[in-house]
C-alpha cells in the first residue's frame, strides 16, 4: 500500500494534463474573442480589457442574432416533435404486444445507423420538388425523422422498466391507454424525458450538413452554418470569428454544464444505440 | 373499446413516429439506392447506367483516396482515443483523484461543442501565425512551425488529432462508467491470486470494459467515417485532395457538379461501410464474450 500515494499523484497529473489539453484551446478562443478588433496576435494573450464589442459586432453586423434565432426555432421544434412522437411510439413498443412488433422496431433501429450522407441527395431533390427547401421545415422534419429512431429506442427502454403490476392495476381501474400514459407513466418519466430533450437539442443545434444543403437563403441560416460562412468569408477576422464561435457553442455548453451527469449517462445510452 | 379498436391501438401510437421516419429517412435512403444506378444532373431526364457509377467510383483514384483518408482518420478518431483513454480512466478510477469528476467533465466538454466551432477554432490555432506555431517558435523550434492545415504532409494528421482531441473525453467517460460496474470481488480475487497491476488489468479490467470499448469504437469510427463537417469548415478537402473524405465527394458531386447518381453511389458505399463497421465491431465483441 506504500505505493498508493505516489500512484495517486501520477493519476492526478495525468488527469490534469489531459484536462489542460482539452481546455487550453477553448480558453484560447474565449480569450481571443475579447481582444481588440484588429489585434495582431501570436499565441495566447490576455486582452487589455474585455472587448465585448466583438460580440455586439457578430450579433448585429454579422447577423448572428438571426442565425441564433434560426437555430433556436429549429432545435426547439425538433425537440418538441421528437419527444411527442417518441413517447407515443416508445409506449407502444415498451408496454404493448402486437403483430409485427419486432420487424417495426428493427426497421426503426436502422435509422440509428443510416448516416445523413446516405439520404441527403434524394432528400434535397424531394423537398425541393415539394417547395420545402429554404424553409425551416426542410431541416426540422428530417431531424425529427432521424431523432425519433433514437427517441423511440430511448423511451421504449424506459417504459419496459416500469413494473407491469402498475400498468395492470391502472387498467383494472378502467383507465384507458392514453390515461395510463399521461397519469401513471409520464410523471415518473421526467428524468428520461429530460435526457432526451438535452440530447436532441444538442444534435439539432449542432447539425451541419442538413441546413447546409437545405438552406441557401442567408436569413434562414442556423448558427453553425452562419459561422462556417463567416469563417469562410472573413478569413482574417479571427477576433470576430472567435466571438461568433463562442456564441454558437455557448447554448449547448451551458445546457451540458447544467445537466452534465444526465447528459453523460444519455450519451452513454445514445452510444449504445449504435 | 371494441376488440378491433384495441388491436389497432398500438399502431396508432406508432403512427406519428413512422410518419416522420418513413418519408424523411427510410424512403430517401431507398431512393439513394435507386439513384445510384442512374446518371442524373438533377434537372433533365435521368439515364439508367446499371453499375456504371459504382464502376467509375471503384476505378477513381479520388474515391479510393477518400476512403483511404477515412482509414487514417479511423486511427486518429477511434484507435488513438481508446488507447489514451484506457490508462486515463483506469488510473483515475483506481486512485480517487480529488476533483476527478470535474476534470472528467472538462475532458468531455468538446463532445457538446458544434463541429463547426471546433473546426474554426482549430483553424486559428493551427494557422501559420497561430498560437501553436507561436509556442513552437518560443521554444526555438522555428523549423517545426508550418501551416499545418495547408501542408500536404500534415493536413490529414492534424485533422485526425483534432478528432482525437474531440473524442477522448467520450472514451474516458464511457470507460470510467464501465469501471464502476466491475465488481470489487473480482479485483480481490485477482489480488489473492497474486496478480500484479498488469495481470490485473489484462484479467479483470480489460474484459470488464469490453462493452464500453465496443461502444466507444463504434461511435468514434462512425465519427471518422462521417468527418464531413470538420473537413468542410477547415480544409474543404485540400490542399490538393489530401483531406478529401467520402462526405466531401458526395456533397461536391451532388450539389456542385450536378452528378447526383455518382454522389448517390458513393453515399451507398459509405452507408454500407458504416453498417459493416457497426456490425463487425459488435460481432467481435459478442464473440469475445464466449
Amino acid at each position: 500500500m506504500t505505493a498508493a500515494p505516489r500512484e495517486g499523484t501520477w493519476s492526478a497529473a495525468l488527469l490534469i494534463s489531459f484536462a489542460a489539453i482539452t481546455v487550453l484551446p477553448i480558453l484560447g478562443v474565449v480569450l481571443l474573442s475579447f481582444q481588440p478588433e484588429h489585434v495582431q496576435l501570436s499565441g495566447f494573450e490576455l486582452p487589455d480589457r474585455l472587448h465585448f464589442e466583438n460580440y455586439a459586432r457578430a450579433f448585429a453586423v454579422a447577423h448572428f442574432a438571426n442565425y441564433l434565432q434560426s437555430s433556436l426555432i429549429v432545435s426547439i421544434s425538433v425537440v418538441v416533435g421528437t419527444v411527442v412522437v417518441s413517447t407515443l411510439s416508445g409506449y407502444a413498443f415498451g408496454t404493448m404486444r402486437f403483430t409485427g412488433e419486432n420487424i417495426l422496431f428493427y426497421l426503426l433501429l436502422t435509422g440509428l445507423v443510416i448516416p445523413f450522407e446516405g439520404v441527403i441527395v434524394p432528400l434535397y431533390v424531394e423537398l425541393r420538388a415539394g417547395h420545402l427547401t429554404n424553409s425551416y421545415w426542410s431541416v426540422i422534419l428530417p431531424l425529427i425523422g432521424t431523432n425519433s429512431a433514437f427517441g423511440t429506442f430511448w423511451m421504449r427502454a424506459y417504459f419496459r422498466a416500469v413494473p407491469r403490476q402498475l400498468l395492470e392495476a391502472a387498467a383494472m381501474d378502467g383507465a384507458g391507454s392514453m390515461r395510463i400514459l399521461w397519469k401513471v407513466l409520464l410523471p415518473g418519466a421526467r428524468p428520461a424525458l429530460l435526457t432526451l430533450v438535452v440530447l436532441v437539442f444538442m444534435w439539432s443545434w449542432n447539425e451541419f450538413l442538413l441546413p447546409l444543403v437545405m438552406l441557401s437563403r442567408e436569413d434562414l441560416r442556423t448558427a453553425p452554418l452562419g459561422l462556417a460562412f463567416f469563417a469562410g468569408r472573413y478569413t482574417t477576422d479571427f477576433v470576430g470569428m472567435a466571438a461568433a464561435a463562442v456564441m454558437v457553442a455557448l447554448p449547448v455548453v451551458l445546457l451540458f454544464i447544467a445537466t452534465h451527469r444526465r447528459f453523460v449517462h444519455g450519451m452513454w445510452m445514445g452510444a449504445l444505440k449504435q | 373499446m371494441t376488440g378491433r379498436g384495441r388491436r389497432a391501438l398500438p399502431y396508432l401510437y406508432l403512427l406519428p413516429a413512422f410518419l416522420f421516419f418513413v418519408p424523411f429517412v427510410l424512403v430517401p435512403f431507398a431512393h439513394t439506392l435507386g439513384l445510384s444506378f442512374y446518371e442524373w444532373d438533377g434537372l433533365t431526364q435521368a439515364a439508367f447506367t446499371g453499375f456504371g457509377n459504382y464502376r467509375e467510383a471503384f476505378a477513381s483514384a479520388l474515391v479510393q483516396s477518400a476512403f483511404g483518408h477515412t482509414l487514417i482518420l479511423i486511427f486518429f478518431f477511434g484507435v488513438l482515443p481508446v488507447l489514451l483513454a484506457l490508462p486515463l480512466a483506469v488510473c483515475s478510477a483506481r486512485t480517487n483523484v480529488p476533483g476527478g469528476n470535474a476534470l472528467r467533465t472538462l475532458i468531455f466538454l468538446p463532445q457538446a461543442i458544434s463541429t463547426v466551432v471546433i473546426g474554426v477554432s482549430w483553424g486559428w490555432i493551427l494557422a501559420l501565425d497561430g498560437p501553436l506555431n507561436a509556442v513552437l517558435r518560443a521554444l526555438g523550434l522555428d523549423w517545426a512551425a508550418v501551416d499545418w492545415l495547408g501542408s500536404f504532409t500534415w493536413a490529414l494528421p492534424s485533422l485526425g488529432l483534432v478528432g482525437t482531441w474531440t473524442l477522448i473525453g467520450l472514451c474516458v467517460t464511457l470507460f470510467f462508467a464501465g469501471l464502476q460496474q466491475i465488481p470489487a470481488s473480482l479485483y480481490d480475487a485477482a489480488a489473492v491470486d497474486g496478480a500484479g497491476p498488469w495481470q490485473e488489468f489484462l484479467a479483470v479490467t480489460l474484459p470488464g470494459l469490453k462493452g464500453p470499448i465496443t461502444v466507444a469504437l463504434t461511435v468514434t469510427v462512425i465519427a471518422a467515417l462521417r468527418a464531413f463537417d470538420l473537413v468542410f469548415v477547415t480544409t474543404r478537402g485540400g490542399p490538393g485532395t489530401e483531406t478529401v473524405v467520402p462526405g466531401i465527394l458526395i456533397y461536391r458531386r451532388a450539389f456542385e457538379d450536378g452528378r447526383l447518381g455518382s454522389a448517390a453511389a458513393i453515399a451507398v458505399m459509405l452507408s454500407i461501410v458504416v453498417f459493416a463497421v457497426t456490425f463487425l465491431i459488435n460481432r467481435i465483441a459478442d464473440r469475445r464474450a464466449l
